[in-house]
């Protein structure tokens, strides 16, 4: 049976039907429905880890005890998982093992454009690229027969294009496959020196014999045409997304090499091609890859000398690197075009705190990556720096020992997020705490992860699979590291916002600030409904006699604030309001009440 | 030859349902299908896009190419300004939901809401069809079928109404709402005429 499936989710159904019984993964787009949508099968073990490299540790210890496993992540994820994934690739799997990245050339939501087949060639383990949503799915299914058979983690590298486009998949039955035997086999498992000196030496003929699959691999194929394009014959190699991207604007004129599986390369099949052809394109998003592999070969190919560096290989990016123009276009001034640039949402419990924060003078704030990060641009103008994950406490801390040792008399504020906290920042505040900086650390719990759409954390009580857990206390977490000065506030509180922040600023310790105040989109559940009494049940509204149009309370970018040019007043739009009280308390005339104040 | 339609509005308004809709459609009428979405992070507001290829043929990539979209059906109308470039220049056709919705630029009054958003579309494309969409559905119950009322003004457009467009809405609806879809559905079917 056909049915209309992202890549994601035609990843968790091979990994359904593939007898995965074991699933990992931190949230990041575009690689957070994987996991979304595996913990729908019953059959299969689903967890959100508190980052990927315990999402990573997880699957390998599930394959370790024999069963199919999975890690899923993003790009930049790796990152932090890497350190297992590399010695892992010389141990070998006992049961079969799996891990996803979702890679996002042109960085829709990402703070880099990295290329991970690197980490396949670094790691030397095999890797799979799908092109569309029926590759996603008998790929997982492949990878898993294939890491059984060859003793290898495999790497299945997608694109954000790949993971949240939709296409048609015939969707099979889940394959049984026991729990394998697990048996203390310290060569194998126990990373000393002398037994990976063994494994590496092993590696070679490993890499050998893969090198054999992918010159077989049915994901490895040629489309001969006869057809010339200005009398030669023009050959396309192609992996991943690009492959439909080229085969749109080279069309039925060229010969195509599509490369499925990307590591090892398949050295012959590639030769043969390029033997054959006059003039060879190579089309690939990010890093020249299969290009630089061809050009050792021998070949005079084309790729980054025609087509550009960096970002998506789109049609339109072919065609005008190719032929120097665009398809012909509707003409109209476009400078007509409003912006629409992304905004807290009305109610954010994020808003109180920047607008109060972005007011001070004498600090640098050191962000993280999160929702929040919006309040780098105006109005809030609240964030000087922002690196990866975690970076916030650690990255402060090192501006804060530089600004102490030099004299400079200013503070550094840190501010992250709850499910960014447990990812990487608990181990930076620990770095706080034992080399003594006075860094102000905000921990803004949102009850939730938010930005990538509302995944449950360590922090929330719940798991991926909705089954109720510990909820771990971030105020005894950073008591227990060593932090002496806690305050737990309410964000949209201004005046607590201003007092927590006062009352550490001339602190000579660390300190920590927890903002808790659900997000306004999450389904909030029943402990945050007994936790936050009256939770967004009210309304603001704009006494117009009192309106003076100052616009201050358009200050804290409330998207629920409309200014009316023709009588110069603010009115809230009452659908999107949600009473949080943030503008009530800016107004400087007492014009913004709660509706049931209002006359 | 492979069909192109590009829906587009702002986060809440309705644009991926509609798009899952149009493209369960297409895939069981035999069409191949593709289909991609641009969704920002998840904050509300944002502009929203579903791009969706059909074909009697293979279906190569799933985005659209600029100048390449055979209706481009807007629920918002600065984001069917925002999208025009994606219009074909000959014989495109837009559906534009008459509707504003402020942008934070907008609010503040750092930008005017553009006027003669209608007669800039009206001087580029072949066809534009205006509609009330939020006004009709709110007359038809709830302003929420508005996304449906668009779904059936593209569907008539593309000569898609032979799909059977009513048993879709029934399987992909909650049940309080199939009644005021159906209704939607036809009404916007009705306006494309």
């Amino acid at each position: 049976m056909k049915q209309l499936l992202t890549g994601d989710e035609a990843i968790a159904r091979g990994a359904y039907e593939a007898g995965v019984r074991h699933a990992a993964a931190y949230p990041g787009t575009p690689s957070t429905e994987i996991l979304e949508n595996i913990a729908k099968y019953d059959e299969i073990y689903a967890e959100w880890a508190p980052n990927e490299k315990v999402a990573m540790e997880s699957a390998i210890g599930a394959s370790m005890a024999g069963a199919r496993s999975m890690a899923s992540m993003k790009h930049v994820g790796v990152n932090v998982a890497a350190d297992p994934l590399m010695t892992f690739s010389y141990m070998g799997v006992n049961g079969g093992a799996v891990l996803v990245t979702a890679d996002e050339p042109g960085m829709f939501s990402s703070q880099n454009e990295q290329d991970n087949r690197n980490y396949a060639k670094m790691g030397k383990f095999p890797m799979l690229e799908p092109s569309d949503s029926q590759d996603c799915l008998d790929m997982v299914k492949a990878a898993y027969e294939l890491s059984e058979k060859y003793n290898v983690i495999f790497m299945i590298r997608m694109v954000t294009r790949v993971c949240h486009s939709k296409s048609l998949v015939e969707v099979g039955e889940r394959k049984d496959v026991p729990v394998k035997e697990w048996k203390p086999d310290p060569m194998k498992y126990v990373a000393l020196p002398a037994y990976s000196r063994i494994l590496r030496v092993q590696m070679e003929d490993r890499q050998k014999a893969l090198e054999e699959a992918s010159e077989n691999s049915p994901f490895n194929y040629a489309e001969y045409t006869d057809e010339l394009k200005d009398g030669q014959k023009v050959g396309v190699i192609a992996s991943g997304a690009s492959f439909w991207y080229a085969k749109e604007v080279f069309g039925e004129t060229a010969s195509y090499l599509k490369l499925g599986f990307t590591n090892p390369m398949p050295k012959n099949m590639i030769t043969e091609f390029c033997q054959k052809m006059d003039v060879v394109y190579i089309v690939e998003e990010d890093d020249p890859y299969i290009e630089e592999f061809c050009q050792r070969l021998g070949f005079k190919v084309h790729g980054k000398d025609t087509f550009p560096p960096y970002g998506e290989m789109t049609p339109d990016v072919l065609r005008k690197s190719l032929t120097g123009d665009t398809l012909p276009e509707v003409n109209y001034d476009h400078s007509l075009v409003n912006k629409r640039p992304p905004s807290l949402c009305a109610g954010c419990p994020h808003r109180g705190l920047f607008f109060r924060l972005g007011k001070r003078k004498d600090i640098m704030i050191s962000g993280d990556i999160g929702c929040y990060t919006l309040a780098a641009g105006a109005p809030y103008n609240a964030m000087n720096s922002t690196v990866c994950m975690g970076a916030s406490i650690s990255v402060g801390h090192g501006a804060q020992q530089v600004f102490n040792r030099a004299g400079v008399k200013r503070k550094v504020v840190t501010v992250l997020g709850d499910s960014t906290f447990f990812h990487t920042g608990v181990e930076s505040l620990i770095n706080t705490v034992y080399n003594q900086s006075n860094t102000i650390n905000i921990i803004l719990d949102n009850r939730i992860t938010g930005m990538t759409g509302h995944q449950q954390n360590p922090g929330t009580g719940y798991t991926v699979k909705g089954d109720s857990t510990i909820a771990i206390n971030i105020e005894e977490l950073v008591k227990a590291i060593g932090i002496r000065h806690v305050k737990v506030i309410d964000p949209n509180d201004l005046k607590a916002v201003d007092e927590a922040l006062d009352s550490f600023m001339d602190l000579d310790e660390p300190s920590v600030i927890i903002t808790r105040w659900p997000c306004v989109l999450k389904k909030f559940s029943q402990e945050d409904l007994n936790e936050f009494e009256g939770l967004f049940q009210t309304k603001d509204v704009v006494d117009p006699e009192k309106c003076i149009g100052c616009k201050l309370c358009q200050k804290t970018g409330c998207p629920a604030l409309i200014f009316n040019a023709e009588d110069k007043k603010v009115t809230i739009n009452r659908t999107d309001c949600v009473g949080c009280d943030v503008c009530k308390q800016v107004c400087p005339t007492g014009a913004i009440l709660k509706e049931s104040e209002a006359k | 030859m492979t069909k192109n339609i590009l829906l587009t509005g702002v986060g809440g308004q309705g644009t991926i349902l509609a798009a899952k809709m149009l493209t369960i459609g297409l895939m069981e009428s035999g069409y191949d299908v593709k289909m991609s979405e641009i969704h920002g992070m998840s904050q509300r507001g944002g502009s929203v896009t579903s791009q969706v290829r059909y074909s009697e043929e293979k279906v190569y990539s799933p985005v659209i190419e600029k100048g390449t979209a055979d209706i481009i059906v807007s629920f918002e109308k600065m984001e069917a300004l925002r999208n025009l470039d994606y219009l074909k220049p000959e014989g495109g056709v837009v559906v534009i939901n008459n509707v504003e919705i402020p942008s934070m630029t907008n609010l503040t009054g750092e930008e005017k809401y553009t006027e003669g958003i209608e007669e800039i579309i009206e001087g580029a494309a072949s066809k534009v069809i205006s509609i009330d969409a939020t006004r009709l559905a709110g007359e038809l119950g709830s302003v929420k079928a508005a996304n449906v009322i668009l779904l059936g003004t593209l569907v008539k457009s593309m000569g898609l109404d032979h799909i059977d467009w009513e048993d879709i809405i029934r399987r992909n609806v909650k049940e309080k709402f199939i009644d005021l879809n159906l209704k939607a559905i036809k009404l916007g079917m009705d306006l494309a005429k």
